[in-house]
C-alpha cells in the first residue's frame, strides 16, 4: 500500500484506465451485477417501500445507539458470549490477540469481515506469530496476492480468471494456464477445507446484530463462516458499532434488501444465527468504535453509518466502474468509502469527495437510503474550510468568483476567453490544459447571446 | 406571466444559439420574457468544488437580477438544480427562498408550468437523448433506471411531439457521461473514459444527434465526438424544439 500515500485518486485510476480493455471488461462485469440488482429489486412491488422502512430503522439504531448497545451487551453475556469494546483498530486488534493467545492458538481462519481489513488485523497477527487465512475465496485470493480486496463484496472483483489462474500456480501448485474458474473453485475448497479442519480459531465478521436477543447474523454465500466457526474450539466475531437492529423481526427487511441489493440474489446462500456457544466452545464478541462515534457526532454525515455493505452504491458507480476500487486507496471503497474515509483521516482522503461527477445514482440504489452524493458535496465544504484542498485550485477558485460575482468583469472575460479560442486555439488548446489532452474545446462564437441580446432584442 | 431568462454562463459565452433558441419558444409560448443582462453564473462552479463560502456574491446578484419575476426559467438543468438546492443569502434569504420555489429548467417549464400539447417542431433526425443526472436525479424530469417506480420522460414527451424526429434507444439510458463539473479537469482520465462510453452507447445504437437539457454534459461529449472526427453532433433539447424546416 505503499504507492496510496502518494498518489491520489485521480493518479491512480489514471494508471487503472491505461489497459482500456481491462477498464472496459470491469465495467461490465459490475454493470451486470447492478442490471441483476435492478431486476431483483423490481420484483418487489414493495422494494421503495422496504428501503424506507430499512432507513428508519437504521436512523432508529444510530439516533438511540447507547441504549441499543447496552440491550445486546447484556443480552450476549446473558447467552453465555464473552464481550470486548475496543476504542480502536489497535484495541481490537490487541484483544484478538489476548484471546488466541490464551488458547495458544497460532493458526486463525477468518471470513470475510471488512472491519479486520479496516483494523489492518491480519498484518498486526502475523507480526505477532499467528498465521491467519482468509476462508472467503475472493479475500483468499486477495491474500495470496498480497493485496487489499477492491471492491466489499467482490474483494478480487479487478482481476480475471487467468490472473488467479497464475497466483495458484504460484501458491497452491495447479497446472499453468489452467483459467477454468470451476476447476480453480475445486481446488481452493480442497486446500481451505484442510483448512478449515485443523484450525482451532475463528473469526467472522457481523452483517446484523439483534439489541433484543444479543445473537448475530453472518451473511456468507460459501459457507465459510460457518464452517470455520462450527469447527472451533475459540469463535470471535468483530463488528462496528453501527451494525446493531433492535429486534429480530427487523431481519426480514434487511435480509431481503441486502443480497438483491448487492448481486441480484433473492437472499445469501447462508444467513447464519450466531447466540450461544457450543459446549466446551469459547464465544467473544468485539465491538469497535474506530471513529464511528467521532461520525456520529457530524450531523451531516451521521447517515452513512446506516449503511449495511451491500456494495450496490460501487456497482451503479460509473467512477467506481472506470477506476477500481485499489484507487480509492481506503478498505471501503467506492462511493460510500468516499464519505466515511474522510471521517478517518481528512487529509489522506481529501481527495475521495472529488472522485465523483456527484450523478446520485449511489443514493437512488442505496438500500437504506444514504444520501451519499449529498454528503460527498458537503465533505467537499469541509474539506476546503479545513484547509485541505490544494492551493492552486484554492487560487484559481477566488479568481473564478472574482470573475463571475461582477457583470463588467464576466463579460470582459468572456470576450477574451472566446476570442483567444477563435484566433489563437493553441493557448488554450494545449497539453497544460487538461479539458484538450483528448477533448476539443467548443469553437467560440463570434459573440455571446447577451451581445446578441443587446445589440438585436433591447 | 413575467419570466426571467436565465441564461448560464458558459451558455452565453460557448452556445448562444441554444440561448436564442430558448427565448423564442418561450415567446413563442406566449410568455413575457425578460433577460436580465446584468446576469453571470448561478456560483456551481465555486460551490461544487468545495468552496461554497465563494460564491455569496454571485447568489447575491442572482438575487438582484431574478427577484422581480413570476418564474425564472433556464436551459440548464444543473444551473437549475445548483439555485433550487443552494441559493441561500445572508442578506435577503426572503427571496432567496422564494427564488428557490420558482426557478424552472426549461423543459419541466413546458410540461408542467405552461402544460404544451403540441409544438409546430420539424426535426427529421435520429435523436439520442442524454438524461443529465442532474435533470433526471435532481429535478426528476424522467424517471431513473433505479428506483422500482412508474416510467415517465419529460424531455422524451416533448421530442415526441417533433415531427420527423427518431428517438434511438441506448444501452444505458441514464448512465452518467463524466462531465461533472470540476471533476472533468481534476479526474480527467476517468471523465473522459465516461463521456467515450457515453459517445459509443450512441453512435452504436444510430444516432445523428445527441440531445440534452444540459449543455455541460454536451460540451464534454462535443469535445470527445469532434476530437475523434465524428460527424455526430451535440444539439441542445431547446434548438430542437424550436427546429423548423
Amino acid at each position: 500500500m505503499s504507492q496510496t500515500k502518494t498518489k491520489d485518486h485521480a493518479a491512480l485510476a489514471a494508471a487503472f484506465i491505461k489497459d482500456e480493455e481491462r477498464v472496459d471488461w470491469h465495467d461490465g462485469a459490475l454493470w451486470y451485477i447492478r442490471e441483476k440488482r435492478d431486476i431483483a429489486a423490481k420484483q418487489i412491488p414493495e422494494w421503495e417501500e422496504l428501503r424506507e422502512a430499512a432507513s428508519m430503522i437504521k436512523s432508529n439504531v444510530i439516533s438511540n445507539l447507547h441504549e441499543y448497545l447496552l440491550q445486546f451487551e447484556a443480552n450476549l453475556k446473558k447467552n453465555g458470549v464473552m464481550v470486548h469494546w475496543a476504542d480502536n483498530a489497535q484495541e481490537h486488534n490487541e484483544i484478538v490477540y489476548s484471546i488466541l493467545k490464551a488458547k495458544e492458538i497460532s493458526q486463525m481462519v477468518k471470513s470475510k469481515s471488512m472491519l479486520t481489513e479496516e483494523c489492518h488485523l491480519n498484518e498486526y497477527l502475523e507480526e505477532h506469530g499467528i498465521e491467519v487465512i482468509n476462508s472467503d475465496l475472493g479475500e483468499y485470493i486477495q491474500q495470496i496476492d498480497n493485496e487489499p480486496p477492491s471492491h466489499i463484496v467482490l474483494p478480487c472483483i479487478h482481476k480475471r480468471k487467468e490472473e488467479i489462474g497464475e497466483l495458484f500456480h504460484e501458491h497452491l501448485g495447479t497446472e499453468k494456464g489452467l483459467s477454468d474458474p470451476t476447476l480453480l473453485t475445486r481446488v481452493a475448497r480442497k486446500h481451505l477445507r484442510n483448512i478449515f479442519l485443523t484450525r482451532r480459531g475463528a473469526l467472522t465478521g457481523v452483517n446484523f446484530a439483534v439489541a433484543e436477543t444479543g445473537e448475530y447474523v453472518v451473511c456468507t454465500n460459501e459457507g465459510n463462516a460457518d464452517m470455520g466457526a462450527h469447527l472451533s474450539e475459540v469463535q470471535i466475531a468483530s463488528m462496528g458499532l453501527e451494525k446493531l437492529i433492535p429486534q429480530k423481526k427487523h431481519l426480514g427487511i434487511f435480509l431481503r434488501l441486502l443480497a438483491r441489493s448487492a448481486t441480484g440474489q433473492p437472499i445469501t446462500i447462508y444467513s447464519s444465527h450466531y447466540k450461544k456457544p457450543r459446549e466446551g466452545q469459547e464465544m467473544h464478541l468485539i465491538l469497535v468504535d474506530g471513529g464511528r462515534t467521532r461520525q456520529l457526532g457530524r450531523p451531516d454525515f451521521r447517515e452513512s453509518l446506516k449503511c449495511i455493505k451491500c456494495g450496490a452504491c460501487m456497482n451503479t458507480c460509473p467512477v467506481y466502474r472506470k477506476s477500481g476500487g485499489l484507487s480509492y486507496h481506503n478498505t471501503i471503497s467506492g462511493p460510500i468509502g468516499a464519505i466515511l474515509a474522510p471521517n478517518l483521516d481528512m487529509e489522506k482522503h481529501a481527495d475521495l469527495p472529488y472522485a465523483s461527477t456527484l450523478c446520485g445514482s449511489c443514493s437512488n440504489v442505496c438500500p437504506v437510503k444514504i444520501n451519499i452524493h449529498e454528503q460527498l458535496y458537503k465533505w467537499r465544504q469541509v474539506i476546503v474550510k479545513e484547509g485541505y484542498a490544494a492551493n492552486t485550485k484554492a487560487l484559481g477558485m477566488k479568481t473564478m468568483a472574482w470573475t463571475l460575482s461582477s457583470p463588467g468583469k464576466f463579460t470582459t472575460a468572456g470576450k477574451a476567453g472566446r476570442w483567444f479560442l477563435h484566433n489563437i486555439p493553441f493557448v488554450v488548446n494545449n497539453k497544460f490544459n487538461p479539458w484538450y489532452k483528448q477533448r476539443d474545446m467548443p469553437e467560440g462564437p463570434r459573440e455571446s447571446f447577451a451581445e446578441w441580446f443587446i445589440k438585436n432584442k433591447e | 406571466m413575467n419570466v426571467g431568462l436565465f441564461i448560464p454562463c458558459y451558455v452565453n459565452q460557448f452556445y448562444p444559439n441554444a440561448a436564442k433558441a430558448t427565448l423564442e419558444l418561450l415567446q413563442k409560448s406566449g410568455v413575457n420574457v425578460v433577460y436580465p443582462v446584468k446576469q453571470t453564473c448561478c456560483g456551481q462552479p465555486m460551490a461544487n468544488s468545495g468552496f461554497e463560502h465563494l460564491s455569496k456574491e454571485c447568489n447575491d446578484l442572482f438575487i438582484k437580477n431574478f427577484s422581480a419575476f413570476d418564474y425564472i426559467v433556464g436551459p440548464s438543468a444543473s444551473c437549475i438544480l445548483h439555485i433550487k438546492e443552494h441559493l441561500h443569502s445572508d442578506k435577503n434569504e426572503e427571496q432567496a427562498a422564494a427564488i428557490r420555489t420558482k426557478v424552472f429548467e426549461l423543459v419541466e417549464f413546458l410540461t408542467d408550468v405552461l402544460k404544451i400539447e403540441k409544438l409546430d417542431a420539424v426535426f427529421p433526425h435520429k435523436v439520442g437523448l442524454h438524461h443529465s443526472c442532474h435533470g433526471l436525479r435532481g429535478l426528476y424530469l424522467s424517471q431513473m433506471s433505479e428506483l422500482n417506480a412508474p416510467a415517465f420522460s419529460k424531455p422524451q414527451y416533448l421530442l415526441n411531439m417533433v415531427k420527423g424526429l427518431e428517438q434511438i434507444t441506448l444501452d444505458r439510458p441514464d448512465e452518467c457521461c463524466g462531465f461533472g463539473g470540476v471533476f472533468c479537469i481534476s479526474e480527467e482520465a476517468v471523465s473522459v473514459k465516461m463521456g467515450k462510453d457515453r459517445v459509443t452507447d450512441h453512435l452504436k445504437n444510430g444516432a445523428e444527434y445527441i440531445t440534452s437539457s444540459d449543455l455541460s454534459c454536451l460540451m464534454h461529449l462535443e469535445g470527445i465526438l469532434h476530437r475523434n472526427k465524428s460527424s455526430v453532433k451535440v444539439i441542445h433539447i431547446a434548438e430542437i424544439l424550436n427546429a423548423t424546416i
